[in-house]
């Protein structure tokens, strides 16, 4: 048991951060938020890099890493609040042509929710439908019943002016959002969809990590600065322990995101999920706290985080669900 | 990043699930949780059967008695004992996990040839005079005094929260021996007899009902001063030792055993027909999520550990105490004290019968937010270590 990063790992986590810290800085981000379709030159370059094409072998021009190595990088993503469907990106790069080079770009929906919200609807070039194949709700009864259900669910695409949309004011502005009516179900796609939906919600359990881990260093480094009754702000205990609360919340969701995408297991991937979208959400509210009026204008980054944060909790399981499936897997 | 054994390690797990699976059926049943006596024969000679089955001090160097096995191993080790319902070091703890590895780590020969072993035999109990009535949390303000008289030390003072004081031959103690130094200097660490003339131990009557800690009263101790652990007036690095210790592995069986009694809470509620509150159901997963994690954590802590000696921080930055440690402790004093709160929702009003074992361990878990430093304290070290807050009041 080696449970730490290797020198590989940790090479590739450090370099995306400086990839994403040289190409998509501050000034960008705030570029972003007044347009924030996928920057196509970015996307590319990012494809240039392996982004997209981690996980195909490399017979196929892909970089031949795992799922632990994907959970990094999107960790980063996370970090860096870079916004655009690199979950599905990343999922689909050896299904949708011109994906794993960054050219073309692809969404990703979950049918089952209600309403079915596509993010970025316009900038991305194809939508793939995922439906069925649940694994939340309904009691685990073991690995046969599981085994069962891993055979359920269809996937269609579709090309993105094909399919039928009402607008839908997005509450994070890094997310154009649109609420689909319909999606042409005529070209079907062999995909394995509860494997899809399990590892969707890993990566984006791994971008709420990095979000939880940024909005940390934020409100620390912040109290260390900023002064007030002629002291820094992070002198004063209220303030420290509200610090080291969110510190134990990412370290806690690290722990779990990491672990998960080493077992790949549901009942592991559904606790990760579970964690790292409150580390995210109460981290990126604490940090507003810590922030202070400051923290509540549009200039400061941090509702940005606290938006995205939302989002995500709300995608491929949320609470509730998660807490379920989780209850359920006690008694199996 | 690596979750799976090295053959060893299966093999260390294999052979000692067998020798559990032999020794653990014979073994009579624990005595009452308040019948400390009775619990220092048990946990002394469940000790003496790890010992004279190999697996004593496991964690401990070799050169100390040890087995020298690695945290990983340890990890298992802990894991597997727990999984098969053995008992926990209960009343050895403090010389197995504190005392012991801080004199293997300080002690000169002498003082570890004297100490040791009967630690491991099981043999000897230690006890923990580390706080004060005026000194709890702020450890550096004790005020317990130490003065040279030749070759011994006449100690006067009181301590307080002494875990096993009533049942324990050795006392690990903090005392001044400058009073005019600065408060983290001036103190030192000794090993004081529990059966010196001038030692009173008044037991406290916990919560929960059971006299497991106790007032310690030191009136004109002599201890010699070759029972002194390192140098005259060093002794708060030493200390900071032996916390390094307290909060580096002493609560990982307890996560699988909470695991398990999570397992059990989730039956019971099927069984009495509370599972159907969605509420209660929703309160179960997210407990699940949370301690699975904080087996995780222990898991990425203890890989840390494994790899600390290699880049030569073997007892971390000036033996200031891990502050993973520190992130654990506040997450899993928390959450042991929700799983029994759940428990209390499970037994409804069985929650009120004080001889339940779930409700014994509701009253108990109370005290984890407090002990080995308070989860205000705790987030006080991660705040100004970790994340690098300045010091304040």
């Amino acid at each position: 048991m080696d449970f730490q990063l290797t020198d590989e790992q940790r090479a590739l986590k450090d370099g995306t951060r400086e990839l994403l810290a040289g190409r998509f800085g501050r000034d960008r981000l705030r570029a972003a938020v007044e347009d924030p379709g996928p920057d196509r030159a970015l996307w590319r370059e990012l494809g240039a890099a392996g982004f997209f094409a981690l996980r195909l072998p490399e017979k196929g021009g892909g970089v031949g890493l795992g799922l632990p190595e994907a959970v990094l990088v999107l960790e980063e993503a996370g970090r860096a609040l870079l916004p655009g469907p690199l979950v599905a990106c990343q999922l689909l790069a050896g299904v949708v042509d011109g994906v794993a080079t960054g050219e073309k770009t692809v969404g990703l929906c979950e049918g089952a929710r209600e309403p079915v919200l596509w993010e970025h609807p316009a900038g991305c070039d194809e939508l793939i439908l995922v439906e069925g194949g649940e694994e939340g709700g309904g009691e685990v009864e073991g690995d046969e019943e599981e085994g069962a259900r891993e055979r359920t669910g269809g996937a269609y695409r579709s090309a993105s002016d094909r399919v039928s949309c009402a607008p839908f004011a997005s509450v994070d502005p890094l997310t154009p959002l649109a609420r689909v009516l319909d999606l042409p179900r005529t070209d079907p796609v062999a995909l394995d969809v509860p494997r899809l939906r399990r590892e969707a919600a890993l990566l984006t359990a791994a971008q709420q990590l990095g979000s939880a881990v940024r909005t940390v260093e934020m409100a620390a480094g912040h109290a260390r600065e900023r002064e007030q009754f002629g002291a820094p702000i992070g002198s004063f205990q209220a303030v420290k322990q509200l610090c080291a609360q969110m510190l134990v919340r990412a370290e806690m969701a690290r722990s779990a995101v990491y672990a998960a995408s080493i077992t790949e297991s549901v009942l592991d991937i559904t606790g990760a999920k579970l964690l790292a979208d409150e580390a995210a959400v109460r981290n990126a509210r604490d940090c507003l706290q810590v922030h202070g009026g400051m923290g509540f204008t549009w200039e400061a980054d941090v509702h940005l985080h606290l938006k995205r944060a939302w989002l995500r909790a709300e995608c491929w399981g949320a609470a509730g669900e998660a807490e379920e499936l989780l209850a359920a897997g006690l008694i199996a | 990043m690596d979750l799976t054994c090295t053959p060893e390690e299966e093999e260390f797990r294999a052979r000692l699930r067998r020798w559990l699976g032999e020794v653990l059926p014979r073994l009579p049943a624990p005595p009452a949780a308040t019948d400390w006596p009775g619990r220092r024969a048990y946990d002394t000679a469940w000790q003496r059967m790890l010992y004279d089955a190999g697996y004593a001090g496991l964690h401990w160097p070799r050169d100390a008695g040890g087995q020298g096995a690695t945290p990983a191993q340890h990890l298992i080790f802990l894991e597997e004992t727990e999984r098969a319902g053995a008992p926990y070091v209960g009343a050895n703890f403090v010389g197995l996990l504190h005392a012991g590895p801080t004199l293997a780590a300080e002690g000169t020969a002498e003082q570890r040839a004297r100490w040791l072993p009967p630690i491991l035999r099981g043999e000897e109990i230690w006890c923990q005079g580390f706080s004060e009535p005026d000194a709890g949390s702020d450890l550096a303000a004790l005020r317990t005094r130490a003065v040279r008289d030749g070759d011994t030390y006449v100690i006067n003072g009181a301590k307080i929260w002494t875990s096993h004081a009533e049942v324990a031959d050795w006392c690990e103690l903090l005392v001044r021996t400058d009073p005019a130094a600065p408060k983290h200097r001036g103190i030192s660490w000794l090993a004081m007899p529990m059966d010196a003339p001038g030692v009173t131990v008044r037991p406290l009557r916990t919560l929960a009902g059971s006299t497991e800690f106790a007032e310690v009263f030191l009136d004109d101790v002599r201890v010699p001063a070759g029972n002194r652990v390192g140098a005259e007036n060093d002794g708060w690095r030493v200390t900071m030792v032996t916390l390094s210790f307290e909060r580096g592995t002493a609560f990982v069986g307890e996560v699988v055993a909470c695991r398990r009694v999570l397992g059990a809470l989730a039956r019971a509620a099927r069984a009495n027909g509370r599972w159907d509150d969605a509420v209660l159901r929703r309160r179960l997963g997210r407990l699940h999520a949370e301690f699975t994690a904080l087996w995780r954590l222990t898991q990425w802590n203890v890989s840390e550990a494994m790899r600390a000696p290699a880049r030569g921080g073997q007892r971390g930055s000036g033996g200031v105490p891990g502050t993973g440690g520190s992130v654990f402790k506040l997450r899993y004093s928390h959450a042991r004290q929700e799983l029994y709160d759940t428990a209390a929702e499970v037994l409804g009003a069985g929650a009120l019968d004080a001889d339940h074992e779930w409700v014994a361990d509701r009253l108990s878990s109370l005290s984890y937010t407090i002990a080995a430093g308070t989860s205000q304290i705790q987030q006080n070290i991660v705040a100004e270590r970790i994340l690098g807050l300045p010091k304040g009041r």
